[in-house]
């Protein structure tokens, strides 16, 4: 087995008295779905944080495709292929999909006019076109107010903004949370694209019918560590919830 | 959505036609409304109205103005909203001729040659940059509400101006500076004040419309929260937004004191409520994110052209403040109606 994409080993973060990590491990592999469930408040968001960049960990090791590292923030992430989309998908809603889509990487004009920030339009609508229609993300025009269009599409639009810039791994927290069932089904559509194209997806849901069937493993987590690991197809709701609430215990810590 | 048919539209999707983004343009219906203005006014007086001269007056009389409602435009679709910008337009203009008639002999300019108006004109920049600083630095870094940073420095420039004067104005005006930028014309007959603003106008429009500071202008008033996780300096980004519409209103300083050879200490109190108008009138959301440069144009000439069409057809001009205002919140009334009818979806 090829190494892991991304790792973390026995993470701790404390916030002043508050321990929300106490040894937390983990790990994905290019091409898969892992599913990171827990319990409110088990350190999900924390352990998601330490490894995209948004906190340091108090103590421990993370991996990146086999070797030691640390990320020093989001954007030293997000440089090395690692984009986490966030549960409330903030978009811009007055700009329109391709604008979103090159939000903060713009292409430029070729020459003097691009030296002086002049934006080629043109350039990036096309390729915004291209990498909606990979992704699966039906739009049926490129210029108009994301804001606009239908929730879904939005939905779509917003998820894809991160993953299409996401070559290594994409931290994925609830993007399904706010979504209708016809939504839903998009998103965890885009979600199948990306791992098939061989990206690691982390996906972080409290929706266990939808962790079952998007996911190729199940890692959770409780009172700030790993507490079981399941191959997705192997496992049932009871698992899941039992490893949740601690009736089910796989590995010690 | 399945895969095949969204790999159908998926490769090539198409812009909507010339025509459909016509009819969802703010600016599309607000030309139409100074056009018909225009019309109306030929009628009415067809040998007073559609005239040269007339033409002439109304961008002069408008151009100062302009200047003032470009960099608002800038600083509204941020979502913000500068008040200080008819004070700092006489801060300005007071720092300006204060440093003209000090580099001159005698203390008065009025024979001053280039190299004093262009100190002047430095001066009037640097003067109308300090208050973008003040307004940009509290409004972005302390995350003081802009309505009262620059209603603070609304007061704040004004006193500060009326104390280099000694409360009073300045009227020794370089005649070289008025003769060329006040009244003076280029390519037979176009108001170089006229040429000048033109100018500052395209570079702004360039700015907004095509570069990456403009779409983050865009970016900034249409999600903050959008904009900072794309890896955006929305703190820096403001800052620049504020400075942009000091220097702006410093140059604006400077054609005033051109054109008026008098720094104006009464005469700008409204100007900042005419510019919030334009540009507002103009198809600019005031929610932020929305808006354009030549609706801000079209938003300058309305309550012009009103003002001097009821003049030629003898209607008492106080009929322009009334008609302005209505535009104005029917402006606001459709931007919001437009808002909820996509919030809706």
């Amino acid at each position: 087995m090829t190494a892991p994409a991304l790792e973390a080993v026995d993470l701790t973060k404390t916030y002043g008295s508050v321990e929300a990590l106490r040894g937390a491990s983990f790990s994905v592999h290019p091409g898969e779905v892992v599913a990171l469930i827990g319990d409110n408040g088990a350190g999900k968001s924390t352990l998601v944080k330490c490894m995209a960049g948004a906190e340091q960990p108090t103590s421990g090791t993370i991996r990146f495709e086999g070797a030691e590292t640390r990320f020093d923030s989001p954007t030293d992430a997000r440089r090395r292929g690692i984009e986490t989309v966030y549960q409330d998908l903030a978009v811009a809603p007055e700009l329109d999909p391709a604008a979103n889509l090159f939000l903060g990487r713009e292409i430029r004009r070729p020459g003097v006019l691009g030296a002086l920030g002049m934006l080629d339009k043109k350039a990036m609508r096309r390729r915004a076109a291209e990498e909606f229609g990979r992704l699966g993300v039906a739009l049926q025009s490129i210029d108009v107010p994301i804001g606009s269009l239908s929730g879904g599409q939005r939905q779509s639009v917003a998820v894809a903004r991160s993953v299409v810039w996401a070559s290594k791994v994409v931290f994925m927290d609830e993007p399904t949370a706010a979504l209708g069932v016809v939504q839903r089904e998009r998103v965890l559509d885009v979600i199948r694209r990306v791992r098939d194209e061989g990206v690691a997806v982390v996906l972080i849901s409290h929706n266990m019918p939808e962790v079952l069937s998007v996911s190729d493993r199940v890692e959770v987590l409780r009172l700030g560590r790993r507490v079981a690991r399941f191959t997705a197809k192997d496992a049932t709701l009871e698992d899941l919830v039992g490893a949740m609430t601690g009736a089910l215990h796989q590995e010690e810590a | 959505m399945t895969a095949a048919t969204s790999v159908e539209n998926g490769g090539q999707l198409k812009r909507r036609s010339l025509g459909a983004r016509l009819v969802t343009a703010n600016t599309f219906w607000i030309a139409l409304v100074l056009v018909a203005l225009i019309i109306v006014f030929s009628a009415l007086a067809p040998n007073a109205f559609p005239t040269v001269f007339n033409f002439q007056r109304l961008a002069i009389e408008t151009a100062v103005l302009l200047v003032l409602a470009v960099g608002m435009t800038f600083v509204i679709i941020t979502g913000g909203i500068d008040l200080s910008v008819g004070s700092v337009l006489i801060f300005a203009g007071m720092v300006s001729a204060k440093t003209m008639n000090a580099l001159s002999e005698n203390g008065s300019a009025i024979d001053a040659g280039w190299g004093v108006i262009i100190a002047g004109l430095v001066a009037a920049v640097l003067g109308g940059l300090v208050w973008g600083f003040v307004n940009g630095f509290l409004i972005a870094h302390a995350k003081v509400p802009p309505l009262i940073v620059t209603l603070g420095s609304f007061g704040a420039a004004l006193g500060a101006a009326s104390l280099l004067g000694d409360g009073s104005d300045i009227r020794t005006i370089p005649t070289t500076l008025k003769r060329a930028l006040g009244s003076g014309t280029s390519f037979g007959g176009i108001p170089n004040l006229v040429i000048t603003a033109a100018v500052i106008t395209l570079i702004a429009a360039w700015l907004l419309h095509t570069t990456r500071f403009g779409r983050y202008t865009f970016a900034v008033g249409s999600s903050q929260e959008a904009a900072r996780r794309a890896g955006i300096g929305v703190t820096a980004h403001l800052l620049k937004v504020y400075l942009l519409a000091g220097l702006l209103a410093g140059a604006a300083g400077f054609m005033s004191l051109a054109y008026y050879s008098t720094t104006g200490i009464a005469a700008h109190s409204t100007d900042n409520l005419n510019a919030i108008a334009a540009v507002v009138m103009g198809g600019t959301s005031l929610f932020g994110g929305v808006g354009t440069m030549l609706g801000t144009v079209i938003g300058v000439f309305i309550p012009a052209v009103l003002k001097k069409g009821f003049n030629i057809v003898h209607v008492q001009d106080y009929w322009q403040m009334i008609a302005v205002g209505a535009v104005l919140v029917a402006a606001v009334w459709f931007d919001q109606q437009r808002r909820r009818a996509r919030d809706r979806l």
